[in-house]
């Protein structure tokens, strides 16, 4: 298993926010993990890529277990993150962008005094837009200058050029049209074919049904569901979403699932 | 002020994008795809104010052909431009970082005096006791930057507070270094600097020349330059990517006083006297030049050859009047009426170009 978390707990104060939450990620797929508002995606995945710390629980990669002490850490480690927010510089270029923080220098002399390699870079971030199919053309306008969905593809570019296993997408399409929403997750498909794992967060069941291999649902800070897209129905995912359904986790923790399901009954 | 421009940034970067609009989709909808750079470079604030300062030198040679277009004149503007320019280099940095510097003119001045009383307390006329005097004032100016962002970025007050504070206490302490009153005693082997003009130009040019020059390179060009405006740009940004935010941010405060350091040694060698009361505008004219050169009060975008450009504005507009024999007051009305309506057309395109 490329991630597996197991037993995820937070709270924001007295607020409990993951109740032990489990998770898994392969390589190569692309693992949907949907929930309501406030059910704890975001917290979750900010526990997974190091940006948040949990109160219990833990975490491996490549079956080895880890402690994420920072983004930085699980950058180190091959896991990126593209946030809600996609925190790109709108004043920068897509390349000055994708190479944020990893500028690459001059060989020699001039590298040593800190001089930026823009040639190969352009050229990198160039053939990274182009095998990845995205619309960015434009090398030279500012990121602030392209649409929506080309942001979102320097984002994920940036993020896939340097995940060497697991992408986290928090919900890429939000703020986009239809027809770049397809766009982007072609895009999704295309680099877990590439053999990295990718984590999508959305609201949209249709376009999870579409694009991922397994759906996670998160409810209340629990872990419901975990199901084959294929064969799922988007009232299936509705149901285990809002709990009207209770379907059972296809998974080899199905008893500490019961007794959270029981704890949950008995709290109402 | 580093922290509240990289939220505005951040902002702008998650604010809804236009999703609907069918050309999207086309890939080259964005207009600025299909124009060639030298287009973009010529349509850039810097080449726009290069066009303003060549009408301005173009109207005073009519108004004035014998006295204005002149070589010895040329080295007046020169010179006169010199000493602000090179702190003009070290707040373009600031400003292109999300930053604010108001203090230049204070530490100037206080890097002046601490160099003068230096240098008098050592006694002696010749270049031992001016290279102390050196190291003194660029030390003095250098502190007072540490101080500026260890303040800003260690206890998180906004960067015009801070600067406002530091102007006044740089000032005051100048004068309790000095008693209120200026420091004469400069050396003669400094003074003798003042007069010597290698290549027919004063030193003082040549050491501006050579700060804006290795300043716009390493803005233009290194990975320090890159991630200034990354910072300023969006901070929030430069600090999922990896970046010493915090670290970086101090690093240029403490450059921009050494430099307004080096500025005021400068003033020293040109007037031979610590003008203790002859600076208090110069961190607005540095600020009012950086801006007219196209560096973006909201950080993360500005060139130093802007910066040379906007500096010498104001510069040319001020040699200009005096040669015309016009009231030095209008030069004060002119340079805020240029600034204002400059950002005024430099935001016009930006929206235009936001809009697109
Ligand atoms: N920094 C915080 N401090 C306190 N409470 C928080 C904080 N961040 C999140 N919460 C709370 O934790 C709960 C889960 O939030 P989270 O952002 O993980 O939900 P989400 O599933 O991503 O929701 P959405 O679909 O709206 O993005 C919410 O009730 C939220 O109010
Ligand atoms: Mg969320």
């Amino acid at each position: 298993m490329l991630l597996e978390a197991r037993g995820v707990h937070k709270a924001y104060g007295h607020v409990q926010v993951l109740h032990g939450v489990d998770f898994e990620a392969e390589a190569g797929k692309v693992t949907a993990l949907i929930g309501d508002n406030g059910a704890g995606k975001s917290t979750l995945v900010k526990i997974l890529s190091g940006a948040l710390a949990p109160d219990a629980g833990e975490l491996s990669l490549h079956d080895r277990r880890v402690r994420l002490t920072s983004p930085e850490h699980a950058r180190s480690l091959g896991v990126e993150t593209v946030y809600q927010d996609l925190a790109l510089a709108p004043e920068l270029g897509p390349a000055e962008n994708v190479f944020a923080g990893r500028e690459l220098l001059r060989p020699g002399l001039l590298g040593r005094l800190g001089v930026l390699d823009k040639k190969t870079m352009r050229a990198r971030a160039q053939e990274a837009f182009t095998s990845m199919g995205t619309d960015v053309k434009d090398l030279d306008a500012a990121v602030a200058a392209l649409s929506g969905g080309q942001r979102q593809s320097v984002a994920i570019c940036r993020a896939v050029m340097w995940a060497k296993d697991l992408v986290f997408l928090d919900e890429p399409t939000a703020a986009l049209g239809v027809r770049q929403t397809g766009k982007v997750l072609e895009l999704v498909r295309r680099v877990a074919d590439s053999g990295v794992g990718v984590v999508l967060i959305s609201h949209n069941m249709t376009e999870v049904l579409e694009v991922a291999d397994t759906v996670q649902v998160l409810r209340l800070g629990r872990r419901v569901a975990k199901l084959p897209a294929s064969g799922t129905t988007v009232a299936d995912l509705v149901g285990a979403m809002t709990g009207a359904l209770d379907t059972p986790v296809t998974d080899a923790r199905d008893d500490d699932r019961t007794d959270d399901r029981a704890d949950e009954r008995a709290a109402r | 002020m580093s922290a509240t421009t990289g939220g505005g940034a951040a902002a702008a970067g998650a604010a809804p994008p236009p999703a609907q609009t069918p050309r999207t989709g086309a890939g080259p909808g964005v207009p600025s795809s299909s124009r060639p750079a030298w287009r973009r470079a010529l349509s850039s604030s810097p080449a726009y104010m290069a066009v303003v300062l060549l009408v301005l030198v173009a109207l005073f040679s009519l108004l004035a052909p014998d006295t204005f277009p002149t070589a010895a004149n040329g080295r007046n503007v020169l010179t006169d431009v010199a000493v602000l320019l090179v702190m003009a280099v070290g707040t373009t940095y600031v400003l292109v970082a999300g930053g604010f510097d108001l203090s230049q003119g204070s530490v100037l001045v206080f890097a002046g005096v601490a160099a003068a009383k230096a240098m008098e307390a050592l006694g002696g006329q010749g270049a031992g006791t001016v290279l102390v005097g050196i190291a003194v004032g660029l030390l003095a100016g250098t502190a007072w930057g540490a101080v500026n962002g260890l303040v800003i970025t260690k206890l998180g007050v906004p960067a015009l507070i801070t600067t406002l504070g530091s102007t006044g206490a740089a000032l005051g302490a100048a004068q309790l270094l000095s008693n209120g009153t200026d420091v004469r005693t400069v050396p003669d082997a400094l003074i003798s600097v003042a007069v010597q003009r290698p290549l027919t130009l004063s030193w003082l040019v040549w050491v501006a020349a050579l700060v804006a020059l290795v300043g716009g390179l390493v803005l233009a060009t290194t990975r320090y330059g890159r991630h200034t405006q990354l910072i300023g740009s969006n901070a929030e940004s430069a600090r999922r990517a990896g970046i010493a935010v915090d670290r970086h941010t101090a690093s240029l405060y403490v450059l921009n006083g050494a430099l307004a350091g080096l500025a005021g040694l400068m003033s020293l060698t040109r007037f031979a006297t610590t003008t203790i009361s002859g600076h208090t505008t110069d961190g607005l004219q540095v600020i009012t030049g950086v801006v007219l050169g196209g560096t973006s009060l909201f950080g993360g975008a500005g060139t130093v050859i802007g910066t040379v450009i906007g500096m010498f504005i104001p510069g040319v507009l001020n040699n200009g009047f005096v040669v015309l024999n016009v009231q030095a007051f209008w030069q004060q009305v002119a340079v805020g009426v240029v600034l204002v309506v400059a950002v005024y057309v430099d935001q016009l395109k930006r929206r235009r170009r936001n809009a697109a």
